[in-house]
């Protein structure tokens, strides 16, 4: 892993560590909302749920685009593609397991 | 193929690995219970396993070694919670100093083993947790190499379903 690339995964387990902001990603995942509307959904301040919503940006989940007087949030679908490849690296140690624990069976 | 399901939750890190093994359910929990026979199967060929204790109780510890092709010791520990002969048991599996002492500092995986008897042998169901994301990507990090080229290329079906359910 490059330098670069050690920051970025910092940063995006860093933002995938709040419940929050998981919250936030999953609503912005499945189409954009404005920074408004999110703040409506969480007991706390316009002001917390922004910088929630910076976190994700800053790693890469999220992006921001200004509409009026509005900041409209999505999802990035590639970013959040990390966790799920991680998890594709454990399958592969597990089908190389279940594929020992067949042939010992059979002999 | 033995395996018969891979189930994989983003939001809880955890793989769910299904199988269908044509043995009896007591003959797949005697490979648990031999501690050579375990050794057989839990490291790939390239990072044999040696299991140096061996306690499949509840409150049992397990303690083991893979050895790299470079002749590099990596240690690991189960910590056994449960233990319901032999429908299944569950464990803690986390990363060991060179005396084989548990290192805190590492990841923790939880793993929970079920084994159920079918008409043709027996369907193990293997799952394993991980309580953060940074702890997923330490276990990467510290020497799951097996097969970890392989698997970058298939995610997209699988996240385009993650995505519409979430």
């Amino acid at each position: 892993m490059s330098e670069s690339s050690e920051d970025r995964a910092d940063a995006l387990f860093h933002a995938l560590s709040d419940r929050t902001r998981r919250d936030i990603l999953r609503r912005v995942l499945a189409g954009e909302h404005s920074v408004t509307a999110l703040a409506a959904s969480y007991e706390m301040s316009f002001a917390a749920v922004q910088k929630h919503v910076a976190v994700l940006e800053r790693a890469g989940l999220l992006t921001k685009r200004r509409s009026g007087r509005e900041q409209l949030a999505s999802g990035d679908v590639e970013a959040v593609r990390s966790v799920t490849s991680m998890l594709d690296e454990i399958e592969q140690v597990w089908r190389g397991r279940v594929a020992r624990i067949d042939e010992l069976l059979l002999s | 193929m033995p395996v018969t399901d891979i189930t994989k939750d983003v939001e809880r890190r955890t793989l769910t690995i299904t199988a269908e093994f044509a043995a009896p359910v007591e003959r797949v929990w005697a490979l648990y219970e031999d501690p050579r026979q375990l050794e057989q199967v839990w490291g790939p060929p390239e990072y044999p396993a040696t299991f140096v204790a061996h306690d499949l109780r509840p409150g049992g510890r397990m303690t083991y070694y893979m050895t790299s092709p470079e002749g590099e010791r990596f240690a690991g520990y189960w910590d056994v919670d449960e233990v319901d002969e032999p429908n299944g048991f569950a464990f803690r599996d986390g990363f060991a100093d060179a005396e084989l002492e548990p290192n805190p500092e590492l990841p923790v995986s939880r793993n929970d083993y079920a084994f159920t008897a079918t008409d043709d042998g027996t369907r193990a169901v293997f799952t394993s947790t991980f309580d953060t994301a940074e702890d997923l990507q330490k276990v990467l990090d510290m020497g799951m190499e097996e097969g970890a080229t392989t698997a970058i290329n298939q995610v997209d079906g699988f996240l385009a379903t993650n995505t519409q359910n979430a």
